[in-house]
């Protein structure tokens, strides 16, 4: 893998969004506040351009750069959050040009490490880190096991929608929806809902590169 | 030409230009207090930066008129960055603003508790000290619908945010340094409770769909100020009745000393004319005398709004001879204007 799988990646972010904004929207009317949708287009939208503007930086240097281009244009809880994810994420590939399966599981962990910093949330909260993190457990777990890097990002992906799906029946106790008490049971987390897409969208532009 | 949807009859000419072209207006109606960068998306008082005062922003999402841009003059806020409708700013703003009035002795970013503030804030605070300005943060969190913080984002930011921007920039302008301006807004902070109840829902700009439905005869208890659904909901009873609901939670919550001076603040939603809020601030002046509190100050109408959202949010601050006094203190910005 190399920075063109990063560059679509982001692509695939940018449709899936896309796709799902009115449904993000909808989710995040419920138990938030119905911006989700919206700020999410509006970022990978940025990003895409950032990154076709870009001269041939490596894949490190572009994920720093899509996690800038997110904090400066996203705004809401989602702008910071994936931003710093996407830019400690990105320091561990440093300037290398090339990275493999090992080393992806490493820039997902220390994205998941800097999203559950900075929003001090952990699983069973209803927030993101219930899909991103068994998407990143899933991936090392299936990766040791010696599953073929698509199959592992596919399961990685079905983990981290089996996630999102799981925060239906929580009580959110982090973010907007944590004002609803126990009003937020019932629906499902908006940002859980957009990490999901995220991890389908790697597991989609991994494909493509293979 | 007005947008319209099913849901939605709106001023606008193009729902995704609606903050900008707000801000412009702010700007071209109050061009003696205020100018708008509008590359940076922030609203600045004219003066700024001023050399030795310590400089106060704020912001947050947009949808809230007139906070904060509303609150940006003599004697109050010296720059605020407004996000889009009912979305933070991004941390480029608030440091864009921070570096526009920095007078050399400081700046505090008041923020109000809200995940998505306070995460751009906490950033922007870090960009401001690497480039080597003073900052302090105080997070506002006086809403006590929100009653368990160790289940949820902790209380939310709301009136209080208007009345700690009030005092300490009145306490800024008569040259108190940073340390003092940022203690009291933390004071203001602790010393205030609020509550707010909507009677209908809202429709941003750029979804045009309500961003909750409010069956009929019914209204929510404890809303913050972006839209969110309240804590619960309730059957629309008299005035009488739903102000007893408010005054109850915040004063228990206040727990002010019997005789205390307090200063009230009953705040519209957006869609509620003025003739119900001095109704209702009647109501509440009776309440709380009953409750042993003595209203000494107050500010009736809509400061810290979410859109055209029907509703009313109430806020107790206990006073001393201090804040009484900053809180007379001249005041020019767009929003608020007395003593000049």
């Amino acid at each position: 893998m190399d920075a063109a799988t990063i560059t679509s990646w982001m692509r695939e972010i940018n449709v899936a969004v896309r796709a799902e904004r009115d449904h993000l929207v909808q989710l995040d009317a419920a138990i938030g506040d119905g911006d989700h949708g919206t700020n999410m287009v509006r970022g990978f939208e940025a990003v895409v351009q950032a990154l076709d503007a870009d001269g041939g930086s490596p894949p490190g240097k572009l994920l720093i750069l899509a996690g800038r281009t997110l904090v400066s244009t996203v705004g809401g809880a989602s702008g910071p959050l994936w931003g710093s994810a996407l830019r400690s994420g990105g320091r561990v590939l440093g300037d290398q040009p090339n990275f493999d399966g090992g080393q992806l599981v490493e820039v997902l962990a220390a994205a998941l490490a800097s999203v559950k910093d900075l929003g001090t949330a952990s699983v069973g909260d209803k927030t993101m880190v219930d899909a991103l993190e068994p998407a990143v457990e899933t991936l090392r777990a299936r990766l040791a096991e010696g599953v073929a890097l698509d199959r592992a990002l596919d399961d990685a992906a079905s983990a981290a929608e089996t996630g999102m799906r799981a925060t239906i029946p929580i009580q959110a106790r982090k973010g907007r929806a944590s004002y609803l008490g126990e009003r937020s049971v019932g629906h499902q987390d908006p940002g859980a809902t957009s990490t999901a897409l995220i991890v389908r969208a790697l597991q989609k532009a991994v494909g493509q590169g293979s | 030409m007005a947008v319209e949807t099913r849901n939605m009859r709106k001023f606008l000419n193009d729902p995704s230009q609606v903050v900008k072209e707000s801000l412009a207006g702010l700007a071209a109606a109050h061009s003696d207090l205020v100018r708008y960068d509008a590359a940076a998306q922030i609203i600045v008082r004219k003066d700024a930066p001023k050399r030795g005062k310590v400089a106060l922003i704020s912001g947050g999402g947009s949808g809230h008129e007139p906070l904060h841009g509303g609150f940006v003059g003599m004697g109050m806020l010296d720059a605020a960055a407004p996000g889009e409708v009912f979305t933070s700013p991004v941390p480029a703003q608030m440091l864009a603003a921070t570096k526009a009035v920095d007078g050399g002795a400081g700046v505090v970013h008041i923020v109000k508790n809200y995940t998505g503030d306070v995460l751009n804030f906490k950033l922007a605070a870090e960009d401001a000290a690497d480039e080597g300005i003073k900052v302090t943060s105080v997070v506002i969190d006086d809403d006590v619908a929100v009653q368990d913080s160790l289940y949820t984002a902790g209380r939310r930011g709301v009136g209080a945010t208007v009345l700690a921007e009030k005092i300490a920039g009145a306490a800024a302008e008569n040259g108190a340094d940073l340390t003092k301006v940022t203690d009291l807004v933390k004071r203001v902070n602790d010393r205030a409770r609020s509550f707010g109840v909507a009677l209908s829902s809202c429709v941003p700009p750029a979804s045009g769909k309500v961003i909750f439905e409010l069956p009929e005869g019914e209204i929510e208890l404890g809303i913050g100020i972006h839209g969110e659904p309240g804590r619960r909901r309730a059957a629309l009873g008299t005035a009488s009745e739903v102000v007893d609901v408010m005054v109850e939670a915040v004063v228990t919550d206040l727990k002010a000393k019997r005789g205390s001076k307090v200063l009230v603040f009953v705040n519209g939603m957006g869609g509620t004319p003025l003739l119900e809020l001095y109704l209702v601030y009647g109501e509440v002046d009776k309440k709380l005398r009953k409750a042993g509190l003595e209203p000494v100050r107050n500010l009736v109408g809509s400061y810290i709004t979410s859109l055209e959202m029907a509703g009313a949010s109430l806020t107790v601050l206990e006073l001393d001879e201090e804040l009484i006094k900053l809180w007379d203190a001249p005041v020019h910005t767009p929003a608020l204007r007395w003593g000049v």
